[in-house]
């Protein structure tokens, strides 16, 4: 599992943040920290859907799912992806 | 369910939420026609008061320019006062195909069809040319209008960073597959005041094959050098796929919006987007009044030269009196507060100097990025600027910001 959260959390770094000092971890608020807005958690959802071979319905894929790596874990539990 | 108590308390609570945190929208009421100095009531039931219009999208002063209203006057006299139909029904005049003819002349374009606003054009658009097996790229920064299009549209979604063309291309590479591909971007960013980098946009397009979309709102009619928009400052007029606009803003002020480029895609519009088939379009009187107003500016650069020459002695005079300011090369120049409520009360200490400039915080722009947006116009004389600078320049020795850094700043009131 801490393989798929540090995969996650690389493409957040990569994908969203601009200043590349700033520190996030697995716990980090992503969309309520204001780093990913409602918008661009698209390509998130994509990523994902890509990288895992699944497709997260819109009703799962809310800003709650994925305000942070490890909830984004939780979430790919369902599709089961561990 | 009626509108019982419970469904009003329960409303009334969310008001006072929004209330609460700072974010409630009051309106101002303007009692004078739109120009560089207004007549505003604000609060509501407060006494009137002129002020210096630092905030508005007049850029071109055309929104009560004589020969317009005279236009638009005539078209109402000659054409009505309302459609009474959707277009495709009964509701298309010889002065909207006019209208159209002559946006697609000044734009550059193969074809224009008009829609009641940009954000029906936005909302329409994206779903009336494109199906499932495509794919829209978007900078994360193009306004709202253009998420809520794509939001209805069945193509597959992703994003870009603002303005970052190797992370445009990263993304570019990934969707190759898709059927058709399309760039999508503002041309001015209308909360930065920057501009998306066309000609690097549309080289991307061409390597790997790909459509672009273009929302030129804050650009047509005074960005190029004769003010047809960014493709023109670009020199890439000719190779943007879709241009949206709006006639709300530079070209008269008054409503309306349209989508203009290749010619099967607006025939598609016509065909499929659901603005267009389900809302009347714009009034006669608009029609009329938005013909003159290409007239005029395919006549003269006049205004759109003094635009350029307001905005740029703006941007000097806010640096040089210290002042943290988005670059740029637009009329649209935002003073840089960084925090919400700092941008709040500064905003209210201007009006009681006598401008009218508005405070823009989170959600509207980023986090800790709170500041006041102050945008020019040719209707600004000399005398208007000069004074919005030592109006503004008091209150940033009052809140003693002048001259700090960013970091200094968000050190003295926070994020």
């Amino acid at each position: 599992m801490s393989n798929i959260k540090d995969v996650i959390l690389d493409y957040v770094k990569r994908e969203y943040l601009e200043d590349e000092d700033q520190v996030i971890n697995y716990d980090t608020p992503l969309i309520s920290g204001g780093i990913v807005d409602s918008f661009s958690m698209v390509s998130l959802k994509l990523f994902l859907e890509h990288k895992y071979n699944i497709q997260i319905p819109d009703a799962k894929a809310t800003p709650k799912a994925f305000d942070s790596v490890n909830n984004i874990i939780a979430l790919l539990k369902e599709f089961n992806v561990q | 369910m009626a509108f019982q108590d419970t469904v009003r308390d329960s409303y009334k609570r969310e008001l006072d939420e929004i209330r609460a945190g700072g974010i409630f929208k009051e309106e101002r009421i303007i009692c004078a026609p739109q120009s560089s100095e207004i007549d505003v009531e604000f609060p509501i039931g407060s006494e009137r008061k002129r002020v210096i219009n630092m905030c508005a999208n007049n850029y071109l002063g055309l929104s009560s320019h004589p020969e317009v209203i005279a236009a638009a006057r005539a078209g109402l006299d000659h054409r009505g006062y309302g459609m009474s139909s959707v277009r495709f029904i009964c509701g298309t005049q010889d002065i909207h195909k006019e209208l159209e003819q002559k946006l697609t002349k000044f734009l550059g374009t193969e074809d224009t069809i008009l829609f009641p606003s940009c954000m029906d054009a936005n909302a329409g658009v994206f779903e009336a040319i494109l199906g499932e097996q495509d794919v829209m790229i978007a900078d994360r920064l193009v306004h709202a209008s253009i998420v809520d299009g794509m939001r209805l549209c069945k193509a597959q979604q992703d994003t870009f960073k603002h303005a970052n063309m190797e992370h445009l291309e990263e993304k570019l590479q990934l969707h190759q597959k898709a059927r058709f591909r399309i760039i999508i971007t503002d041309g001015a960013f209308s909360m930065d005041g920057d501009l998306a980098p066309l000609d690097k946009i549309v080289a991307l397009a061409e390597k790997y094959n790909s459509m672009v979309f273009l929302d030129d709102s804050h650009a047509s009619g005074f960005i190029g050098k004769t003010g047809r928009g960014t493709h023109e400052h670009f020199g890439v007029v000719g190779k943007i796929d879709v241009i949206t606009t709006t006639l709300g803003k530079a070209l008269g002020g008054a409503s309306g919006g349209c989508v203009s480029g290749r010619r099967e895609l607006v025939e598609m519009c016509r065909q499929r987007a659901r603005p267009y088939l389900f809302s009347n379009t714009i009034p006669p009187v608009v029609a009329a009044g938005a013909n003159r107003v290409i007239d005029l500016i395919s006549q003269s650069t006049e205004r759109r030269d003094k635009l350029e020459r307001n905005a740029a002695f703006w941007r000097k005079g806010l640096t040089e009196a210290g002042f943290v300011i988005k670059p740029g090369e637009t009329p649209i120049v935002p003073v840089m507060l960084f925090n919400a409520k700092l941008s709040q009360d500064f905003a209210r200490e201007l009006y009681q100097e006598g401008i009218y400039a508005v405070g823009f915080f989170f959600p509207v722009v980023p986090k800790g990025q709170a500041r006041i947006r102050t945008q020019l116009s040719a209707a600004h004389e000399q005398h208007h600027l000069e004074k919005a600078l030592a109006a503004f320049t008091k209150v940033g020795k009052k809140f003693g910001i002048l001259h700090l850094t960013k970091e200094q700043i968000i050190e003295k009131y926070g994020m």
